[in-house]
């Protein structure tokens, strides 16, 4: 891996060129790659590269570390191999690996830098400079924060092209070839007289060279899959059945379990299993963390039993009624609670002594319920934990599970990370993990595969944060001249760190205010947002586009209701207001693919738009809703975002409109709120999200003018809150300043 | 209990009061067709009963004395695959594909029944069906597709 090693290697110089204080890492740690996890039980006659490609005799196989959550992952990171090594896409499968410090995502690094730099007198180019190395020395396998696609584009084309060079110095000794007359295709290396070598049969002689350390990547022009429709490569798999997930794992003897815990998050008691034993098939009631475990012989008894419990719940360590969250939230914006200016250009102060808008917004709590339970197949021994199930941190795991029976290290636990039905951020949490080894570990050498009731996964949904904002500005000659934006929010980092046993990071939590401080939007003079953390609300973690799947809602309505007072049009003006060119061209695509000529489309159609920076990705929106006798119905969605480079224009089409799905659903449908301390809303009915019926045409355009590669997992999220709630506007003259929207209109 | 599953007697061992579902999945070893909600809210449990599509976490298995139920994986006959999967297939509807097994059997239900739906009854027939990653927009595509496919 020489091309990585030398990339490394650059950025700790510039780090400590910087700043003196990364010198403590060493230069030998920093530049040292982590071992290969498959040397570790590499048989004979087969090869492994580096921690990505694995060859031997029959088979060649990809390692896909980046778990795959739905959004194609797998799929993305296997493509980027192929370009490189020359294989088809039935030449090859795909393993998700095992934990490893190797598969580290470095690409958290940019966002990261990209946050600090708001508060920090730093340039990103530094900060990044600054965390990279930084990133490897935690080794933190993780998917998240839409960074799988920038963490793989260089790594895994330059794995890939390290073992095509390698195997062509492997074909050229064998055969006494010189390798500079040798080529590779369709997963073999070709010889000068048109001989082809398959990669399986130079597997035993690649294994005696050192990998070729310098290797330069293809051309744009060169590429045969990068930038065109592949064919998924689950997607028969998904179509027929027989895509296995984590809650498909099964085990020779094993038991069902399901979990009953505190709704209210507090401490169990007391309880009563009398009746749970009494159902045929239960074969125990065993306590776990703040509630208990019926083992059972089905899932099906197992969801019975737990049915049959009778339970004495301790209260919630939050506020029972949600009433009182929102007035803890109110309350929040105080000397004492304010974290940091995120964005304070101009003189806001100064403009807005006689505000045009002031005004409160409301975003909720949001469950993230992806269709596939929590699950968990655990069996602990007095060697081993073993865990099979899908989890988007998969090296924390072993720290984490490692803690739950006080005798084994986290070497001693082998986790099998699967595909996820569907995560949306849920799997980025453990207790599923934890809550099956501590059943399994009270009954050692039997396989326990644990299944949550969706009314148990709603229950203990850790769900997205809450926040309250106060939104001014100013407004002068048919332009918005100032904006102010106060958001106090819940700290999900905080929350969601503890839980997972890493260290909360230093500074302001920027998940307060991501989506609002980073619009682009430098040609309004005076800008300010603040923001504050609101203490002792119910425990959140992150939900899809984090902080910016409200950040956003909170932005742009504000800006569109200053636009409104200031007599413009909202695209023109925000047109106007916007000083970076990427995004720029994202929302004058948008409007000439809506063909905007005003909210007002005519034939009682109403449009509304956003533009939202996130993840690094400028998104705008433009929706198009009519009011109907039975209700508002959705038409049109015009989405155009620009991740800088398209890996695959059929996945990233299908995320985009899944992800204007997810904002919209929720901004319509879904909220979680608290009574007695437990959340209300049990299972689908309550919080739906987007239903077929509700779904409008949406219709999408990638730009590729963004200078780094990013993801478009989330992305497309925050805008669509806000474009429908500014098209209800045009089209109602009501301006909705909270979601659910549904609380306030009805939808068809 | 006896009946058949993707045209094979079965025969089971399960309390009559358990679902469908569960005797596919926990004695069968059905993996295809799966749990989301369990009280029919979701489709991703969708089978067919005697030709008909049914949520099967609501079938009690003490119901189906003698019935045909095929499932996902019995829905491709004589090793080709049903055009609703083909068509599946290639809109590339899938994300996590979670829910898709119920989609697929839901959409081949309702192509049966009518094989030229109307726009209102793909809204009234697939809004059963939830499917969180969002793919509703290449669902409709695909439906469209395996109509044509079946009409030729």
């Amino acid at each position: 891996m020489g091309t990585m090693g030398t990339i490394t290697r650059r950025a700790f110089l510039v780090a400590s060129a910087a700043v003196g204080g990364a010198a403590i890492f060493g230069i030998y740690s920093i530049a040292r790659p982590h071992a290969n996890p498959l040397d570790d039980d590499l048989p004979n006659g087969a090869v492994s590269f580096n921690p990505w490609i694995k060859i031997d005799r029959e088979t060649i196989t990809l390692i896909t570390p980046h778990a795959d959550i739905g959004q194609g992952a797998a799929h993305m990171q296997a493509l980027l191999m192929a370009e490189e090594l020359d294989l088809d896409l039935d030449q090859f499968k795909t393993e998700a690996g095992v934990p490893a410090a190797a598969y580290y995502n470095g690409a958290f690094a940019l966002e990261a830098a990209e946050m600090i730099s708001a508060t920090v007198p730093l340039p990103v180019t530094v900060l990044h400079a600054m965390l990279a190395p930084v990133l490897k020395l935690t080794g933190l396998q993780v998917t998240g924060g839409s960074t799988s696609t920038a963490d793989s584009w260089v790594k895994l084309r330059t794995a890939a092209a390290s073992a095509r060079e390698t195997l062509k110095l492997a074909a050229a000794r064998v055969h006494g070839v010189d390798v500079t007359r040798l080529t590779t295709h369709k997963g073999a290396v070709v010889m000068p007289d048109g001989k082809r070598v398959r990669y399986q049969d130079l597997a035993v002689p690649a294994a005696g060279i050192r990998p070729v350390q310098t290797v330069t990547l293809r051309q744009p022009n060169e590429w045969r899959y990068i930038g065109r429709p592949t064919a998924r490569i689950d997607m028969v798999a998904k179509c027929t059945g027989r895509q296995t997930y984590g809650i498909d794992a099964t085990a020779s003897g094993m038991v069902h379990a399901t979990p009953v815990t505190n709704p209210r998050r507090g401490a169990m008691l007391s309880h009563d299993a009398t009746e749970a034993l009494a159902v045929p098939g239960v074969r125990d009631v065993v306590k776990i963390t703040n509630g208990v475990a019926v083992v059972a012989d089905t899932t099906w008894a197992a969801f019975k039993g737990a049915r049959a419990m009778r339970f004495d719940w301790g209260p919630a360590p939050y506020p029972g009624e949600q009433a009182d969250h929102w007035a803890q939230a109110e309350a929040s914006f105080t000397k004492e609670r304010f974290q940091a200016n995120w964005r304070n250009d101009g003189d806001v102060e100064a403009m807005i002594k006689t505000s045009a808008v002031n005004v409160v917004y409301r975003a909720p709590y949001i469950a993230h319920q992806p269709l596939e339970p929590l699950s968990a197949l655990a069996l602990v021994t007095d060697a081993m934990i073993e865990v099979t199930a899908g989890n988007q941190i998969p090296t924390q795991v072993r720290q984490v599970l490692s803690t739950v029976t006080g005798t084994h290290t986290p070497d001693q636990v082998i986790f099998r990370n699967q595909q996820s039905g569907g995560s949306f951020g849920h799997r980025l949490e453990f207790d599923y993990l934890r809550q099956a080894v501590e059943v399994a570990n009270q009954m050692r050498g039997t396989p326990v595969k644990l299944t949550y009731t969706r009314e148990e996964d709603f229950a203990q949904d850790f769900p997205r944060h809450l926040a309250v904002a106060r939104g001014s500005g100013a407004v002068a000659n048919g332009q918005v001249t100032a904006i102010s934006l106060d958001i106090a929010a819940a700290p999900v980092m905080a929350s969601q760190m503890r839980r997972a046993g890493l260290p909360i990071p230093p500074g302001p939590d920027g998940q307060i205010t991501a989506g609002a401080y980073n619009a682009p939007y430098g040609n309004v003079q005076h800008f300010r947002v603040r923001g504050y953390a609101v203490p002792n609300l119910a425990p959140t973690s992150s939900w899809r586009a984090v902080g910016a799947s409200y950040g956003g809602f909170l932005i742009e309505t504000l800006v569109d209701e200053l636009i409104h007072a200031a007599g413009a049009d909202p695209v023109a003006e925000r047109l106007r207001m916007i000083d970076d060119p990427v995004a720029h061209a994202v929302l004058e695509t948008c409007a000439k693919m809506a063909s905007w000529n005003g909210p007002d489309r005519g034939n009682g159609r109403f449009g509304g738009v956003a533009l939202v920076h996130s993840f690094g990705v400028p998104c705008a929106e433009i929706v198009e809703i009519e009011m109907t006798a039975g209700g508002l119905k959705l038409h049109n969605v015009w989405v155009v975002a620009d991740p800088g480079t398209v890996v695959d224009p059929v996945n990233i089409e299908n995320l985009i409109q899944g992800g204007v799905v997810w904002g919209l659903g929720h901004a319509m449908n879904s909220e979680i709120t608290y009574r007695d301390g437990m959340a209300e809303q049990t299972n689908f009915h309550a919080a739906e999200g987007l239903r077929l019926h509700q779904c409008p045409e949406i219709h999408v355009r990638t730009l590729e003018n963004n200078p780094s590669i990013r993801g478009m997992g989330e992305p497309p999220v925050p805008p669509a809150f806000p474009a429908l709630g500014n098209a209800i506007f045009a089209a109602t003259g009501k301006r909705l300043r909270e979601t659910p929207f549904k609380k306030f209109v009805d939808f068809v | 209990m006896h009946f058949t599953v993707n045209g094979a007697p079965r025969t089971v061992k399960a309390a009559a009061d358990t679902p469908l579902l569960w005797v596919l999945r926990d004695e069968l070893g059905l993996m295809g067709t799966k749990y989301g909600c369990g009280v029919a809210l979701c489709g991703a449990c969708t089978v067919h009963v005697d030709g008909e599509a049914v949520r099967s976490c609501q079938v009690l298995i003490g119901t189906l004395e003698g019935a045909a139920v095929v499932t996902i994986e019995g829905l491709a006959r004589a090793g080709s695959l049903h055009p609703v999967q083909e068509a599946w297939i290639e809109t590339q509807v899938a994300q996590c594909g979670y829910c898709q097994s119920g989609q697929v059997m839901q959409a081949a239900s309702m192509l049966a029944l009518d094989p030229n739906p109307s726009d209102e009854t793909i809204d009234a027939i697939m809004s059963g069906n939830l499917c969180r990653c969002g793919t509703y927009p290449r669902i409709r595509a695909a439906i469209r597709l395996a109509q044509a496919k079946m009409g030729t």
